[in-house]
């Protein structure tokens, strides 16, 4: 069994939010992922991040592939829509949903087998269309499910658990996604819920595809001396460029004084992400910029988090389509079919 | 050997170079033949090519109505050396070669039985036109010209028809109306003026409408309500995705622009069914247009779909398979990839049309089926019906109709406390009841998935689980059998003992088949299957008859594989009729084939003879 239901009863003190949700009302069922997974940290991140947003959970469609990370979504958001799709196809069952309604909010998890290999192709592609959703990659460089086979994420030079070197080139997924077009793109580590919380949120409030590439180690398969995936090797070689917070139009801005240069990039629906600088020399909003600075920092083996690319103005893929604002599952006979005049219209012009 | 001599019943064939023109001026000539008041049937047989390649525009002018390819042909327009052997071959005895005579052909390329009428194309257009293009062009409006008067085709007819094509492209008006009378002149100075194969007006074509099954499919999908669709080119379905996008575009854009409906190219065939399903599981009716290489990409979310109990409908416009097979040729072999698509144990609803007509009305239907069934719905055209503008009853549409979205759970039941289980089966038919997401804040959500589950949607792999929901899944494809178009029964004028089955693009030549086999006092009752899973009235015509034929458009006699396992019944009973090198079957096909089978001992049933 991979379901346990989880009891629903909590601490009458507990906060809520404006929805007048409690943190548990973004709970799902009880993890049966193995004990210290980092994907059952990012699930309390998603927990945290939609609580803190005041999202109704209702509103929200999670989908997911096939593999570790893609059985999360039954561990979080217990009263939205899930869909486990096929082996790296979660994008385009993703992009469909999204054309059908446009007004949910989509959360697309993958992994690196998932999105890097299988189904690389389609990541690449609802990157490109724009498609408005939260794209995650649990990224641990290993196949965890069917036990230990290396990914296409795994470093060169990074061993398997029995001792085997990889020799094929790794694929930097935010590298990708930055370059194919995705308007919101982060990489943080899953124990760093400090970093991975506003980048959850600031990828939930952004209009566009926003793409978060989270390592997240395999207690189980890639935690090893050798591993580049491993906790104590993420925890080493992690160097934040920045550290983001999220302020939705509602809320007070409460200045903490924190060192660094505070940047801030407004969104147009009013969300304000404010960025404290940690590396003096990285810009976000420059595409060229990051990519560069991607390159040469992960040449020196620095594994770059933070906030990596932002595009100011975002568009979607409803915006390129130039759909309706009704969610095109709203509309009726009147709006979709053209009725018995117009097809006479068109047997006359069809003889 | 006596020349051929016929009115309003004959077949003229085009042999030209792709990408020289000729379609839109051949289609011009079947046009003005339809504004006669005389049925033709036109087909394209076309290669996997742009530019360059040999191409065929075969027009039969049936007074009687046959639309089926006939075989043979009486009038050859040889316009390409290429394959001009192969043409001049293919004239029936006593019939005629039309050909451009700029550089006579040598007696030796000709043939004796054949009468040539030779036009000097190439001199006249180069003498009348310096552009090269030009000279290309109306080299082909000159020989509709040309053929128009040795038809006896009205010249108003023609250029009324011209008229529409240019409606708001007045320049390139005149100069295709003079290049079709300089045509008509030359005919009528120097080809006989009573010539053997003639048009003469009739009132035969009535109410009926010209038009492509892809086309037609394309409406059906407006019709029916589709909002989004999902493709990846692949010949011969693109025109339909791009036909649905051009009424889209028309019907479906409102004032300020926005648009009602979303289609997307995919980057393949998978994520085109990815796109369709995703969206159908949100609400929205969604399908994909592809053909058999498209199905073979699509298998595991197909059986997704199948198992997770998502509707999705699926355009398969059949080519000639296996692998990529014969591209630009017709087949229809997709049956059993369709019908059993996907690992495990699967099974798919199938709809049969036989003309563009039945492509919009199950176009149209479709979508109500895949709600109603929650699964995965083919439409099974193929490149004949899909690709040729076909005669057909007109489109028609009850504004009454309302969308059937099926067992969908609203907000307002779900707040009124109506228990929901995704899975659970409360009336017996199969079918349970499914929620959109976003329906309900506290109730109604559900984990879809391909896995195992139980009837709450849990994920389970427990046997009695897994057993009920397959049983249960078995049911519903019962309840589909009843819920298809029912197989259409024609019963033959005498009693007997024989009967045929046929589907899809066989129904033209099959009409043919039947009334020139009931002439020669050979009688079979026929029944058009319309859609799988089959109803009981299929066995039940089986069982009536002691021989029957199953006439079908590939090699394996895949629609018999369906039929002896479905219906139970004794392969022996059923004898195949098959037709497989990539033309359309002909009546002359399935004539000489069941009179070879009835003189035979391969006959099947006790074989004896179905007179």
């Amino acid at each position: 069994m991979t379901w346990i239901a989880r009891p629903k009863f909590h601490h009458a003190s507990l906060a809520k939010n404006e929805q007048g949700c409690t943190r548990r009302d973004y709970e799902g069922a009880i993890s049966t992922l193995c004990a210290g997974c980092g994907h059952d940290s990012i699930s309390a991140a998603i927990v945290q991040a939609f609580y803190e947003l005041s999202i109704a959970p209702h509103r929200v469609a999670k989908l997911s592939g096939i593999g570790c990370s893609s059985k999360t979504p039954t561990y979080f958001l217990g009263a939205s829509h899930g869909f486990n799709s096929v082996h790296g196809r979660m994008p385009s069952v993703l992009t469909g949903a999204n054309l059908a309604n446009r007004e949910l909010i989509y959360l697309g998890v993958s992994g690196d087998g998932d999105s890097a290999s299988i189904g690389f192709g389609q990541f690449a592609h609802s990157i490109r269309r724009g498609v408005d959703m939260l794209y995650i990659v649990e990224n641990n460089g290993v196949y965890g499910l069917t036990k230990g086979q290396r990914s296409a994420t795994a470093d060169e030079g990074s061993t398997l658990k029995k001792g085997e070197v990889n020799t094929d080139k790794p694929i930097d997924m935010v590298s990708m996604a930055i370059k194919l077009g995705a308007s919101f793109v982060g990489r943080s580590f899953s124990g760093d819920k400090e970093q991975l919380i506003p980048l959850i949120k600031g990828a939930l409030e952004h209009r566009g595809a926003a793409f978060l590439d989270v390592i997240s180690p395999c207690v189980a398969f890639n935690n090893h001396a050798g591993s580049t995936k491993s906790y104590d090797w993420v925890r080493e070689h992690n160097e934040a460029v920045n550290q983001l917070d999220v302020m939705v139009d509602h809320e007070e801005m409460v200045l903490e004084q924190a060192p660094g240069t505070v940047e801030e990039i407004a969104s147009p629906d009013g969300t304000i992400l404010r960025l404290r600088k940690l590396a003096s020399d990285f810009d976000p909003t420059d595409k060229a910029g990051a990519l560069d600075y991607l390159e040469r920092h992960g040449a020196q083996g620095e594994l770059v988090t933070g906030l990596l690319f932002v595009d100011r103005a975002p568009k979607d893929l409803h915006q390129h389509l130039g759909t309706v604002a009704a969610p095109l599952n709203s509309l009726d006979e009147g709006q979709l079919c053209p009725g018995s005049a117009t097809l006479a219209a068109i047997n006359a012009s069809l003889r | 050997m006596p020349k051929l001599n016929r009115v309003n019943d004959f077949v003229v064939k085009f042999a030209n170079v792709n990408g020289s023109g000729s379609a839109s001026a051949n289609t011009l000539f079947a046009k003005s033949i339809l504004r006669m008041g005389v049925p033709v049937s036109p087909r394209n047989i076309f290669p996997s090519n742009i530019q360059g390649l040999p191409t065929w525009y075969e027009v039969r002018v049936s007074e009687q109505g046959w639309l089926g390819r006939r075989g043979g042909v009486d009038l050859m327009v040889a316009m390409n050396q290429q394959t001009w052997d192969v043409d001049v071959a293919e004239i029936e005895p006593g019939g005629f070669l039309f050909y451009d005579n700029t550089r006579p052909m040598p007696a030796s390329k000709l043939r004796s039985d054949v009468t040539v009428l030779g036009m000097p194309l190439t001199a006249m257009c180069n003498e009348r036109y310096k552009d090269a293009r030009q000279r290309q062009v109306f080299k082909n409006i000159i020989y509709v010209g040309a053929l128009s008067q040795l038809l006896g085709i009205e010249r108003e007819v023609v250029v009324k028809l011209i008229g529409e094509q240019y409606k708001g492209k007045e320049k390139l008006l005149q100069p295709n109306l003079d290049s079709l009378d300089l045509g008509r002149a030359w005919a009528a100075e120097h080809l006989p003026a009573n010539f053997a194969l003639k048009v003469e007006r009739r009132d035969k074509v009535g109410e009926r409408i010209f038009v492509d099954g892809n086309a037609a499919s394309a409406l059906g999908a407006l019709y029916g309500g589709a909002s989004v669709a999902a493709w990846y080119p692949i010949t011969p379905s693109s025109s339909l995705a791009e036909a649905f996008q051009k009424y889209c575009n028309k019907y479906r854009t409102n004032p300020d622009g926005t648009k009602r409906f979303a289609i997307i190219q995919a980057e393949d065939e998978l994520a085109s069914i990815g796109m369709v399903i995703g969206a159908a599981w949100n609400g929205a009716r969604a399908f994909t247009a592809t053909s058999g290489p498209g199905i073979s990409l699509m298998q595991e979310f197909l059986g997704l779909a199948y198992f997770a109990e998502i509707p999705a409908v699926i355009f398969d416009v059949q080519r000639g398979g296996p692998s990529t097979g014969m591209p630009t040729r017709t087949q229809q072999a997709d049956l059993l990839s369709c019908a059993l698509a996907s690992h495990g144990d699967t099974q798919h609803v199938l709809l049969l049309p036989e003309d563009p007509r039945e492509c919009f009305e199950f176009g149209a239907l479709s979508f109500d089926l895949a709600d109603r069934l929650q699964t995965p719905v083919f439409v099974m055209l193929d490149l004949d019906i899909g690709m040729n503008e076909r005669l057909c009853e007109p489109f028609a549409w009850d504004d009454k109709k309302t969308m059937d979205r099926g067992k969908l759970m609203t907000t307002e039941q779900l707040e009124a406390g109506r228990p929901f289980g995704r899975y659970r089966d409360v009336d017996g038919d199969g079918i349970t009841t499914r929620t959109w997401p976003g329906t309900h804040p506290t109730r109604g959500s559900f984990f879809t998935r391909g896995t195992t589950k139980d009837r709450d949607a849990k994920y389970s792999e427990t046997g009695p689980d897994y057993m009920e929901n397959m049983t249960r899944l078995q049911r519903k494809f019962q309840t589909a059998a009843n819920l298809l178009p029912a197989p259409v029964l024609r019963r033959a004028k005498q009693p007997t003992s024989a009967g045929v089955l046929y589907f899809g693009s066989t129904s033209p030549a099959m009409d043919e088949a039947l009334a020139l086999l009931a002439a020669d006092g050979l009688h079979l009752d026929a029944l058009r299957l319309r859609g799988f899973p089959f109803p009981a009235s299929v066995p039940e015509f089986i069982a009536e008859h002691e021989t029957v034929f199953l006439v079908e458009q590939n090699r394996d006699a895949q629609m018999k594989m369906l039929l002896v396992h479905e219906c139970q019944i004794d392969p022996n009973h059923v004898t195949s009729v098959r037709h497989y090198d990539g033309t359309p079957i002909t009546a002359r096909f399935i004539v000489q084939a069941i009179r070879e089978l009835c003189g035979s001992e391969a006959l099947a049933s006790n074989g004896r003879s179905a007179r």
